[in-house]
């Protein structure tokens, strides 16, 4: 750059090279993290009392099949080329063979995860459009009735056990009341009809166009997301109260009230305003844990989600679906991390 | 002297305590011109409380009581909470300590004094902003249309502080209640802050309560002084008359200020001993 180039310029390449620098570290820190998810499934598939060779030819498989399956598994070679077959293989998307279901990991995810994250996404969404509110209102009334109506809720949704809920919901909504469908992900009669885009029923049914599909769909996904909804209610509720609570007692509520805002204002905008940052990360962190698959929930619903794949493999001792799976939920709480510290950037003024 | 434009009788605040209330504010009356009256005294003597009660910012469990409290014709602890938004900002505004705790981090500083003046007023959004400029003009703040766009800890203390005084009188009140305007901020710029305070309310025909635990600012900056302790009104002095101060605990107060041209070994410190009770 010549030393006669204008100051705006300079300011203006400074600020570009600062977003690049901004956009690598991030990638870079992603990656590694990653790569760190990958060193630590490697280490468990490697350190649990399974056999994989074992586990493929059985255990009265004669010597030479053995030591020729255990040779074609690479296990012969030195651990830091095992790993780094192991990496390149999960990078091709190559996590191996399912014993259980007899098809490659990767389908498998693939069919079960978009269940488990239809329910979990309908799951948040409930969790978030009912808990905030509600958490604002409880901090807004603290110590009133209606604080204490919240709180008996959120203690609900936190200690009634999830397979409880939906046995009892099942009996009330299905069974006694008929207002919602059933376990199963939607009526024996619709069942694959539908071209699978995103596997999730709800959306394919819409992309299809058929809205009876569509409507039988959600009413099978309701009720489970709606209890799922109902336990992460009441971990936003408890938290947005609390950090609301901690705002309201901040000087700056004492000014906007000073200016003549109303108290609804003063809510809603001045003390609200600061959480955002706070709930993303409470927000984000239940999203993870719906995404995980609750088992419970999936196990009542007859739900085939990730959980009980997940599971189901852990108690067949199917060490290629658990580290897929294990990888797959990882990845998810990365995905969800980043989104929220990105999201930071944007809401909080302070972190930029 | 002005007529009265705030009248105060008998203000009570109790707070519930681990044993039964306990009252910080034991009856404090004073009337208010447009004038400049300072109320000075020790933590907990009931000063900020008495400032705060006058717009009704205490919430429960703070119990407020006033035999009157009369603000230009109207009773102010009569109002309903919606007249009384009406009044606070518009005609009685407040400055807090420190600009780090008082101004919202998360929003711009524009839209913070914006809104002082649209809760009050509506008007067109050009004339907001160009009034939000002229005001930071008037509070000595260079290159306002840049300063708008900034969040409060993009700025600095004394500047901040400019930033809420200019939020506080650009719907123009009538009184500005200035709670330890600069306990927070550097020596260096604390006598920048009160100047432009006194001259923002000389150039407005403004009142001015300024609650300070500085004897010598309040006698500065004040016409008129109240010396408040344990929840009482002590003594009032004419600003320029705190010599001729009588109760003992003012007394002890100007005794503990170190004087240039003396020698002193020790200090006297306040007669804690004798609390005079009641």
């Amino acid at each position: 750059m010549s030393a006669l180039s204008p100051v705006p310029d300079r300011s203006l390449a400074a600020r570009f090279s600062d977003r690049t620098g901004t956009v690598l570290r991030f990638v870079l820190v992603t990656a590694m993290t990653f790569l760190g998810l990958l060193a630590i499934t490697f280490f468990i598939g490697r350190i649990v009392p399974i056999d994989p060779v074992v586990a493929i030819v059985g255990d009265r498989a004669s010597q030479e099949v053995y030591d020729a399956t255990f040779r074609q598994l690479g296990l012969d070679k030195p651990l830091i080329t095992q790993f780094y077959l192991y990496v390149r293989d999960v990078l091709t998307g190559n996590f191996g063979m399912s014993l259980s279901t007899g098809r490659p990991v990767v389908e498998d995810l693939a069919r079960f995860f978009p269940a488990t994250f239809e329910m979990a996404t309908f799951g948040i969404i409930i969790g978030v459009v009912l808990g905030v509110p509600m958490g604002v209102i409880a901090a807004a009334n603290a110590g009133t009735w209606i604080d204490q109506v919240i709180r008996v809720l959120g203690l609900l949704g936190y200690s009634v056990p999830a397979f409880w809920m939906g046995l009892v919901g099942l009996a009330v909504f299905y069974a006694g009341l008929g207002w919602v469908a059933g376990p199963g992900r939607i009526d024996i009669f619709y069942d694959g009809i539908t071209p699978v885009v995103t596997g999730m029923l709800t959306v394919d049914a819409l992309l299809d166009g058929d809205v009876d599909i569509f409507l039988n769909a959600l009413s099978h996904l309701i009720l489970p997301s709606a209890i799922l909804g109902f336990f992460s209610l009441a971990y936003i509720a408890r938290m947005t109260r609390s950090f609301m609570l901690d705002q309201l007692s901040q000087e700056y509520v004492i000014t906007a009230r000073v200016k003549g805002v109303s108290e609804r204002a003063v809510i809603w905008k001045h003390a609200f305003y600061p959480i955002r940052v706070q709930l993303i990360t409470v927000i984000g962190l239940s999203y993870a844990v719906l995404l995980e698959g609750s088992v419970m929930i999936e196990i009542v619903f007859s739900w085939p989600g990730i959980g009980n794949y997940l599971t189901t493999a852990l108690l067949s001792a199917d060490m290629n679906a658990v580290l897929g799976a294990t990888i797959l939920i990882g990845t998810v709480f990365i995905v969800i991390n980043r989104t929220s510290d990105m999201l930071y950037r944007v809401l909080d003024p302070r972190s930029r | 002297m002005s007529a009265p434009l705030l009248q105060m009788r008998n203000l009570r605040v109790t707070f519930p305590g681990p044993r039964g209330p306990v009252q910080v504010v034991k009856g404090v009356s004073f009337d208010l011109g447009r004038e400049r009256l300072g109320i000075v005294g020790e933590s907990g003597s009931g000063k900020s409380m008495t400032g705060r009660s006058i717009l009704r910012l205490l919430k429960p469990p703070a119990k407020v009581e006033t035999d009157l409290l009369r603000f230009d014709g109207m009773d102010l602890d009569q109002l309903s909470e919606k007249q009384m938004r009406a009044v606070r900002g518009a005609r009685i505004s407040m400055v807090m300590q420190d600009p780090k705790f008082s101004l919202n981090p998360v929003m711009t500083i524009g839209t913070q004094i914006a809104e002082a003046l649209r809760v009050h007023e509506k008007l067109p959004r050009r004339e907001i902003e160009a009034r939000v400029i002229t005001m930071l003009e008037q509070v000595r703040i260079d290159d306002p249309r840049r300063v708008v766009k900034l969040y409060p800890h993009e700025v600095s203390g004394g500047m901040g502080q400019r930033v809420m005084i200019a939020m506080m009188l650009i719907p123009q009140p009538d009184i500005l209640i200035a709670d330890e305007p600069t306990s927070a901020l550097d020596v260096s710029v604390q006598a920048q802050v009160l100047d432009l305070i006194e001259a923002m309310i000389a150039k407005n025909g403004m009142g001015l309560i300024l609650i300070s635990h500085d004897l010598e600012l309040v006698a500065r900056y004040c016409d008129r002084v109240l010396v408040m302790h344990r929840g009482r009104v002590v003594e009032e002095l004419a600003a320029g008359r705190l010599h001729e101060a009588r109760h003992p605990y003012t007394k002890g107060l100007l005794a503990a200020v170190p004087q240039m041209d003396e020698r002193r070994a020790i200090l006297p410190v306040l007669d804690r001993a004798a609390e005079y009770e009641t």
